[in-house]
């Protein structure tokens, strides 16, 4: 299958074309894929591509796949608006 | 190892500091980074670029590098989107006494070729239908600021110095700096010794400890700061909002996304950048006060970055009386992204000894020896 139709990040349309081209450039670290594709930035937040890229970095550098970092979690676990979470505030004393 | 000139940190500073020098022919530049590009505060920053401030230093360093980023793209040949932006930034008044301050503030940005102005609060609506006008007085408002990825924009000097031969070592951690008769000898990193006479410090929030390492204190500390992005949605918002007294600060990015974020008062002094719960609700009571539209949308992700804060507010950029060779570009106080340019450039003729594109004897690490007050840049959330 062509690399450019297999999309890893549905967040942000990412394809594997896209990570490949990156790691040939050196980009090798899943925080600067992040921050040049967007990809794990999205409303998923790396939950469908995490693993996806962590696979290809250690294809890539043929390092074990337990070895290559993935992306730094951080809240929220999911989204919420604004609004509930201004409302929530308020009865915190 | 050998080099010229051994440059801490691959944040926007250290990039720009050496495309500039090596733009000028220098060779054999080196940036060690003890992580990867962008990894600091630049990579962290709420991606705002503006030249509406409070003294003049910060005016002139803001409005050249702004010059520069509107044709950025071509000069270094960049290959991605630099998504450069100038919708402006309105910055609302919220009592008198900033109702006043800003009216000096436009005197002196107009003074310097600063395109911006006072505007009421019925103009504030009309470039933003979704600010809540009855909380604040008045605004200030300058098309000419805006938006630029901090990404992409480090990663265009990062490649264009790349092309003309300086050298990146990531994950290279400087560990300590070897001085012999009062000269820089070696820098040793995680794996390397790099035989160096000149060592420029652009290590951003570590600025202080690298100077530790030679002897030199630089009076400066890292101070977390926090920020969240939403949803992306259709374009609704065109300038940065921004409120001193409010603590605020909220623009649409051209992803579509929504950035915010705002300062902790009581922010301790030290390397922390973890989130907090505290902030979000803050953060989710002030936005919905003064852009309460913006409630609707979904937070998706929060997180946070270091301010290097020094004692004026404003940035070091100069050599160093204690020890040749010695170069800081740090203590940027919030806006060492928007000020690269001009951080690269001057410290690349200071290096070279040549004539200063503009004259920055204020910023010279030797302010803080006699000086005790200063007068403070007030517009920094």
């Amino acid at each position: 299958m062509n690399k450019k139709d297999v999309i890893v990040c549905r967040c942000e349309d990412v394809t594997l074309q896209d990570i490949h081209d990156l790691l040939e450039q050196g980009y090798t670290n899943f925080e600067e894929l992040k921050r040049i594709l967007r990809i794990g930035m999205g409303p998923c937040q790396g939950n469908t591509c995490g693993q996806l890229v962590q696979r290809e970095i250690s294809k890539y550098l043929k390092v074990k796949v337990e070895d290559v970092k993935t992306q730094k979690v951080r809240p929220l676990t999911t989204g919420v608006k604004i609004n509930y979470i201004k409302e929530g505030a308020k009865d915190e004393s | 190892m050998k080099a010229n000139i051994v440059i801490i940190g691959a944040g926007i500073s250290g990039c720009s500091i050496a495309y500039n020098l090596a733009v000028k022919g220098v060779k054999d530049v080196i940036v060690v980074e003890k992580s990867y590009l962008t990894s600091g505060s630049t990579g962290r920053c709420g991606a705002g670029i503006r030249q509406q401030w409070g003294t003049k230093m910060n005016c002139k360093l803001a409005k050249a590098s702004i010059d520069f980023f509107e044709t950025a793209q071509e000069t270094l040949q960049y290959d991605g989107d630099i998504e450069f932006k100038q919708e402006g930034y309105l910055i609302i008044a919220d009592n008198k006494e900033e109702d006043e301050q800003f009216t000096k503030n436009i005197e002196l940005q107009k003074s310097l070729g600063i395109p911006a102005r006072k505007i009421t609060k019925e103009e504030a609506k009309k470039i933003v239908p979704h600010l809540n006008t009855d909380v604040i007085l008045s605004a200030t408002y300058c098309l000419t600021d805006g938006h630029l990825n901090p990404f992409k924009m480090t990663d265009a000097y990062y490649k264009a110095a790349k092309r003309l031969g300086v050298k990146f070592y990531f994950n290279e951690e400087v560990k300590d700096i070897i001085i012999n008769n009062n000269k820089i000898d070696k820098v040793i990193t995680s794996n390397m010794v790099i035989e160096t006479e000149k060592v420029i410090n652009a290590a951003g929030g570590y600025a202080k400890e690298i100077g530790e390492m030679v002897g030199v204190d630089i009076p400066v500390y890292a101070e977390k700061h926090e920020i969240l992005v939403t949803e992306p949605i259709e374009k609704i918002q065109g300038p940065m909002v921004m409120s001193f007294a409010k603590n605020l600060y909220c623009q649409q990015v051209p992803h579509g996304s929504f950035i915010m974020g705002r300062s902790n008062p009581d922010a301790l002094h030290n390397h922390d950048i973890e989130s907090s719960w505290n902030f979000l609700d803050e953060m989710s009571k002030t936005v919905c006060e003064i852009l309460p539209l913006i409630g609707n949308l979904r937070v998706i992700r929060q997180w946070a970055g270091s301010y290097t804060m020094s004692p004026d507010r404003q940035p070091i950029i100069s050599d160093c009386d204690e020890l040749i060779g010695f170069y800081l570009a740090c203590g940027f106080s919030d806006h060492g992204f928007m000020f690269a340019t001009m951080t690269g450039l001057i410290l690349s003729e200071i290096i070279l000894n040549e004539e200063l594109t503009i004259d920055i004897t204020d910023l010279h690490h030797n302010r803080f020896k006699h000086q005790k007050d200063f007068v403070l840049e007030k517009s920094v959330v």
